[in-house]
């Protein structure tokens, strides 16, 4: 059964990428514990707004759990203290009367700071386009079942195909990498046949836009895997970690 | 207006392949020097961005959301439908040519669902191409399963994720046009307006939700894939930035609007639960598979679902529909559920819900089945409802979900203004008044994939453009007006929020034209919708201004169409005398409460045109000719 409950938010504002940020206090009175985190910053926002204050910016869209777009550092974790959860799928039971609330951006330097707590993640859509696909225009594609998938590979492929791109493995590690998500798109393409002619490419160019990008290298933190909303394992980085060597030594790729 | 709806002639079978044929070819080397713009990121624009990049042509792509990977075909879950017959069921192209006719009520064009069912099979290889990560048998085979309205398992999936899997697909090709330069990615913008040059859509007048910015970019055609209206009713399965906006917009510019009433009421939805509620959370119909829907036998039972012995459940999908049983067409069950909530059967904290129920499943093949299959949708309900559905049975309830309606398209997915094409939700044309499970993502990409390469290069090879820029008297002219819209936006600083006005809003058109309507309900919506309207441009309160990253702006925006097109949806409910698929109008039912439709008067397509403020729309007929096919009433008994 549900309850109500209040808190003290301290949330950040900053105005814009270039300007210095602070934390804010807010109250969050009677908030239902059925509700989910970012329906309670709509009953603040709905309130600051009728104070004739700016509502609180932040991302959102599916508020189901897949589309990716939202997400916040809650009490110093990325999507909060649930396990496998994002944002929009935390709910208000799991926090309790009287508590306070620390909530903040993604912080990284490839992830600045658009408005409050939305960055712009644009840097994950540079390192898909450095080799996040395979080479395939419509209709040119043979008969689906030609090409069988032992079910092992597959199921594997999709494990790592659910990752949302959402950015808390970025947030969460100590060094921004992003290698669990560049690990979750090499691994997924290199466990399917499809994905293997372009194999080595791949790992090499997206390790290196990575680099470029200013996101860290991996230090085997697995702050990511403990905070990645789809539980992406980091078994994922070390397949890209050896689909990176065997390109480096065995292909004349570049 | 004569509605030409452009289908080839000859058989049934043939007509495809014939206009193939027959639609004039843009020469490889010229089709680099034509630009076209696709709005929207989903399957069925992202799709279309990378196919006629991969064509050639110069593209421009532009989404509201901050990556082209999100946009809301990411949330379908269950599957996608194709008639590869890899289960050797029977079936066939022309079984699910059928089954999709059939299942939405004989209100869709006989040409575009052949055609559909025709490329169905070609999506699947192409996403397996790709690397999308179906499930597959023991063997490698990919493997399939059953959705509602049909008696084949035709549905091929990814988990629960199937939605996510192939937009990722349609992401990664999307990107690698960006890479090669030949699709220009514009994030983060919303299209605000269409811009006609002498009769031909050439561009259109984005915000930069991020600068403010207005921006003008124009192109040889635009293509439209933005989506369904289903927000209108504020609490929808549909995602917080879905709206009406883009295809309003290009209403209001000369393009019909087709069937607005029909509005697809998902069966399985977790129950509303309070007022401060955003949105619905769907769960897939896929679990109809195995879930058993019922509710007490007798009114008003309280006791626990565990308490009340088989005798006295009412398991009325499989009493009523023995044939079909669970999984009859969505409308059908979603009905079947409001019926039994309104004898006062509905059970839970608000006597909204009905019980689907996995025991039996879970008894017969085991948990570890159940979980593989459906183990990340039981997960999303454990986490919204707190309730572990392994124990005890799920509690759903319809919810709003899909539109069937949307911009009037002729076989060429052209609207009735010349270059502007629209695609996936955005349009009217395959679902007729009632879209079966999976097949929104077969429209989708089908639309992206393997209609609009072809349809809109014969429009580009048959037409004459004149050169034009965004300094053209058009361009200014239309950003004038949208700035306009804006500033008096922000300028009216009332009392009331904008999603208090949103709410409000669904609130009505959920009462009334939701999945019952009555003529004096809908009457009553329509001077309601006109009054919230009035109020809404006086005393709405938008804080912040135009040159910054503004939430509240945005949304404004969005709710001042839903506002309008509210009414227009009302309008038609009110002029479709009959029932038929998601348009239930409780005066038009047989004797088993089932939609009784009119063939005789309504089996057209009513297509809407804007003639101005506060003026009724002009309304216009497109017969639907059934040559193949006998109109019979739905029977899934």
């Amino acid at each position: 059964m549900s309850e109500t409950i209040n808190l003290t938010l301290r949330v950040w504002r900053q105005k814009g990428p270039r300007t210095q940020g602070s934390l804010e206090t807010y109250k969050a009175i009677d908030i239902s514990t059925d509700m989910s985190f970012l329906e309670m910053l709509d009953v603040v926002n709905e309130e600051l707004t009728v104070d004739g204050k700016e509502p609180i910016a932040f991302d959102h869209d599916c508020r189901e759990g897949i589309c990716g777009m939202c997400g916040v550092v809650v009490n110093g974790r990325s999507h909060g203290p649930e396990k496998g959860t994002t944002l929009c799928q935390l709910h208000m039971r799991h926090f309790s009367d009287g508590d306070t609330i620390f909530i903040e951006p993604w912080r990284s330097k490839a992830f600045p700071v658009i408005k409050d707590l939305a960055v712009d993640r644009g840097a994950f859509d540079t390192l898909i386009q450095a080799g996040g696909f395979v080479s395939v225009n419509a209709g040119g594609a043979q008969d689906a079942n030609c090409l069988p998938v032992p079910q092992e590979d597959a199921e594997k492929a999709m494990d790592a195909a659910a990752c949302i791109g959402c950015g808390a493995c970025v947030a969460s590690c100590p060094n921004a990498s992003a290698m669990l998500f560049v690990g979750a798109k090499v691994s997924q393409l290199a466990l399917l046949p499809q994905g293997k002619p372009e194999a080595a490419q791949r790992a090499l160019s997206m390790v290196r836009t990575m680099d470029e990008l200013g996101f860290g290298n991996c230090t085997n933190e697995r702050e990511c895997e403990a905070e990645c909303p789809k539980e992406i394992s980091i078994s994922n980085i070390a397949r890209l970690n050896r689909e990176y060597f065997k390109a480096g030594l065995f292909s004349s790729v570049m | 207006m004569e509605l030409d709806a452009k289908i080839p002639g000859g058989h049934l079978k043939d007509k495809w392949d014939r206009h193939r044929f027959e639609l004039k070819l843009v020469n490889p080397a010229n089709k680099r020097k034509f630009d076209i713009i696709v709005v929207g990121t989903g399957l069925a624009g992202g799709a279309a961005a990378a196919s006629l990049a991969e064509l050639g042509y110069n593209v421009k792509n532009f989404c509201i959301q901050d990556s082209p990977r999100r946009a809301h075909s990411i949330a379908a879950q269950g599957g996608i439908n194709a008639a590869k017959n890899y289960t050797n069921e029977g079936d066939s192209i022309w079984r699910l040519f059928y089954d999709t006719i059939k299942g939405g009520d004989f209100r869709a064009r006989e040409g575009n669902v052949y055609r559909l069912a025709q490329v169905s099979n070609n999506i699947i290889d192409q996403c397996v191409a790709q690397g999308v990560p179906f499930a597959r048998d023991y063997g490698g085979l990919l493997a399939n399963r059953s959705f509602g309205g049909s008696q084949v398992s035709r549905t091929f999936y990814a988990r629960g994720q199937t939605g996510q899997q192939l937009l990722l697909g349609a992401y990664s090709s999307l990107s690698r046009q960006i890479a090669a330069k030949k699709v220009e990615m514009f994030t983060r913008r919303e299209m605000l307006d269409v811009v006609i040059v002498d009769g031909q859509a050439r561009g259109i007048v984005v915000r930069n939700l991020v600068t403010g910015e207005l921006e003008c970019h124009e192109a040889h055609a635009v293509v439209l894939a933005t989506g369904g209206y289903g927000n209108v009713f504020f609490l929808s399965t549909n995602a917080m930035a879905s709206n009406v906006t883009a295809a309003y917009r290009a209403y209001k510019r000369g393009a019909l609007f087709a069937n607005p009433c029909f509005t697809q009421i998902h069966p399985t939805c977790i129950p509303v639960h309070g007022t401060y509620q955003s949105k619905l959370t769907l769960m897939s119909e896929s679990l109809r598979n195995d879930g058993r829907v019922w509710v007490p036998r007798d009114m008003g039972d309280k006791r626990q679902p565990h308490q009340i012995p088989e005798s006295e459940r009412d398991y009325y999908l499989e009493r009523k529909y023995p044939s079909f049983g669970n999984l009859v067409p969505r409308d059908v069950a979603s009905r079947n559920a409001k019926a039994q909530c309104d004898e006062g059967k509905g059970v839970g904290d608000t006597g909204l819900a009905v019980y689907l129920d996995f025991a039996d499943a879970i008894k017969r093949d085991g948990k570890d089945v159940i979980e593989k299959k459906y183990g990340n949708l039981f997960q999303m309900y454990e986490k919204i409802t707190a309730q572990d559905p392994y124990e005890t049975p799920m509690m759903i309830y319809p919810a709003v979900h899909y539109t069937m309606g949307g911009l009037w398209v002729d076989y060429n997915l052209m609207s009735t203004v010349d270059g502007l094409f629209v695609m996936g939700e955005a349009n009217f044309s395959d679902h007729g008044a009632n879209r079966l499970g999976a097949s929104a993502l077969m429209q989708g990409l089908a639309d992206g994939y393997f209609v609009i390469p072809y349809t809109i290069g014969g429009y580009i090879a048959g037409t004459s453009f004149p050169e034009i820029t965004t300094d053209h008297p058009a361009f200014k002219d239309t950003a004038k007006e949208v700035r306009e819209r804006t500033d008096k936006l922000l300028s009216i600083q009332g009392k009331r929020t904008v999603d208090d006005f949103h709410r409000e809003l669904g609130l009505t058109m959920w009462d009334y034209c939701g999945m019952g309507r009555k003529d004096e309900g809908l009457e009553k919506a329509k001077k309601k919708i006109q009054e919230l309207r009035g109020e809404f441009w006086e005393n709405v309160l938008v804080p912040g201004n135009d040159k910054d990253f503004n939430q509240s702006l945005e949304r404004a925006g969005r709710v001042a169409d839903f506002l309008e097109f509210g009414e227009l949806m009302v309008t038609d409910a009110l002029a479709r005398r009959e029932s038929c698929g998601g348009h239930f109008n409780e005066a038009y039912q047989t004797e088993e409460n089932e939609a009784q439709r009119d063939d005789e008067n309504f089996c057209h397509v009513a297509a809407w045109e804007y003639t101005g403020d506060d003026k009724e729309p002009e309304f216009h007929k497109e017969p639907l000719d059934f040559e193949n096919v006998e109109l019979t009433q739905r029977s899934y008994k």
